[in-house]
């Protein structure tokens, strides 16, 4: 115990542990808050999708040789979560289809921009560092918290902001129109904080991942509260304790950071599981 | 009475198709308006009409009252999504004032005494802080009443409310809404349900493909030919 201890303040010494917990906590509370709103949304994927279309971004901003990556990788996500939002409603393309359409495009296109004009000797590490984000949280510069911290400032504000809209939108899109909401405005707003958020935590998990962030709390937090508010409350703790478990873990066992996260989300999820299938059969 | 509305002579259409013309009729206040029809005689696209969200290709939509997108309480036809969602009765009812609350970002105390008040007129106090999902369909039926009564409290339109409820639910929810068009509010009710139609209605629109067949009020409609037709062919037990 007392060895784990010693462990624990040696790592802590290190600003950069800290700069990991610190972006790792802000990008779970943020990913969780409108989780729940794709989840119901039937949106899940768009997690998926629109960091497929970052990778591809960031392939295209070592292409030019973009310092910061995140002028070219903000912009072209951001528009590509309102194209997909807006196919969502004219179903010229499908919902899901647009998204796998996207999804898989822009990681084809990211992959071969690497590799015929390699910015790096480690074509293959690089990739994998995109996709499952296995280092980059540790390597976070002062900057790059900074950043983090005013996004999700800016990500947790709107939300509160907009709350109702948002649950009254999603609830039933065609009756908040019909009653002269804007809702088109709404779920724009649904769409740039979606990309804003998927941004931010490519960092944390890579790209591969960021679905799991979205949904596991969410999910989690449905199988046992009634309420949209309770819903909400308890997939932002869910996902909280998740990531901080998940990064301790990973400091302390030198697992990879994100997919670490992800399986404690995984394991919160069937614990939750387990626990409404006892309250049902309480209750029944 | 003042009249609410007035149609003359409208047709309605999708991205320049037209789907249903020949439209006249009126609303006036504290009419119980019925529009029977069958699926694809363009009761959808009137509706959107009447909301405000679709402009008639030709023809005259009059409002002499002055109503707006947001004065006619709506009850839509229930999507997949909301049965599987995770939400209170208090919280589906309160998002019924939202479009009175503009920018604002929280409830005003007024607007949570409309949503308690309109609650406990539709009997619903005691399912408030139940989960919506976990209600019946007659129960969750009253619930969407209600937040379209928070809303706008002069004119309801309805879709359909009655669909998938049993006899007695959809019993219950007739009389409920009778009792509250008895109270003022002019009602407009899209069905399928040639009975309780011309039980509860004080007036009755037919429409059928493509073109009106019939608008008066319901002594009228049972008497003419179209009304006798169908009248006939409920009795059969074939509609």
């Amino acid at each position: 115990m007392n060895e784990f201890a010693e462990k624990l303040q040696l790592y802590f010494s290190y600003p950069f542990v800290w700069y990991a917990l610190i972006v790792g906590l802000l990008i779970a509370l943020c990913s969780s808050l409108l989780g729940v709103t794709l989840v119901l949304k039937r949106f899940s994927y768009i997690g998926d999708g629109l960091s497929h279309v970052a990778f591809g971004a960031m392939a295209v901003a070592g292409l030019v040789g973009l310092t910061n990556d995140m002028y070219i990788v903000l912009p072209i996500t951001v528009l590509s979560a309102v194209l997909l939002l807006r196919t969502g409603q004219n179903a010229k393309i499908n919902g899901d289809a647009a998204i796998a359409m996207i999804s898989v495009g822009a990681l084809a296109v990211g992959y071969m921009l690497m590799n015929v004009f390699p910015s790096s000797a480690n074509i293959t590490g690089d990739v994998c560092t995109t996709l499952f984000g296995s280092t980059s949280i540790l390597t976070l510069k002062e900057t790059d918290v900074i950043v983090c911290i005013i996004m999700s400032i800016v990500v947790i504000a709107a939300f509160l902001l907009f709350y109702h809209k948002i649950f009254a939108v999603t609830f039933d899109e065609n009756f908040m129109k019909a009653a002269g909401v804007k809702a088109g405005v709404y779920n724009l707003i649904i769409a740039i904080i979606t990309a804003l958020i998927i941004v931010l935590a490519m960092n944390l998990v890579g790209s591969l991942l960021i679905s799991a962030l979205i949904i596991f709390p969410a999910l989690s937090a449905m199988r046992l509260f009634r309420s949209f508010r309770s819903v909400v409350i308890c997939s932002a703790c869910v996902s909280v304790f998740c990531a901080g478990t998940g990064i301790f873990t990973s400091i302390m066992a030198g697992t990879p950071v994100g997919s670490t996260i992800v399986v404690t989300d995984i394991a919160v999820f069937f614990i939750f599981c387990l626990l409404s299938l006892f309250g049902r059969r309480k209750a029944g | 009475m003042g009249n609410l509305l007035y149609c003359k002579d409208i047709s309605l259409g999708w991205e320049g198709q037209t789907v249903v013309s020949g439209l006249n009729f009126n609303i006036s206040e504290g009419d119980y308006l019925c529009i029977l029809g069958e699926n694809g005689s363009g009761k959808s696209t009137l509706i959107k009409a009447l909301l405000g969200l679709n402009k008639p290709v030709s023809g005259m939509l009059i409002q002499p009252a002055g109503m707006k997108a947001g004065d006619i309480g709506y009850l839509p036809q229930q999507t997949a999504v909301q049965r599987d969602f995770p939400a209170s009765v208090r919280e589906i009812v309160m998002s019924g004032c939202l479009p009175r609350s503009g920018l604002r970002p929280f409830y005003t105390k007024e607007e949570k005494q409309l949503a308690e008040s309109t609650m406990s007129r539709l009997g619903i106090t005691d399912l408030a802080p139940r989960c919506y999902r976990e209600l019946s369909g007659g129960q969750q039926q009253r619930v969407l009443l209600a937040r379209a009564l928070c809303a706008a409290q002069k004119v309801l339109l309805l879709d359909e409310p009655v669909t998938g409820l049993d006899p007695k639910a959809q019993l219950g929810l007739y009389e409920l809404i009778s009792g509250l068009n008895k109270n003022g509010v002019t009602i407009i009710m899209v069905s399928h349900d040639f009975a309780a139609a011309t039980t509860y209605a004080s007036h009755i629109l037919h429409i059928g493909a493509h073109h009106q067949l019939f608008f008066g009020t319901t002594e009228d409609y049972l008497a003419s030919d179209v009304g006798k037709m169908f009248s006939e062919r409920t009795v059969s037990g074939d509609e």
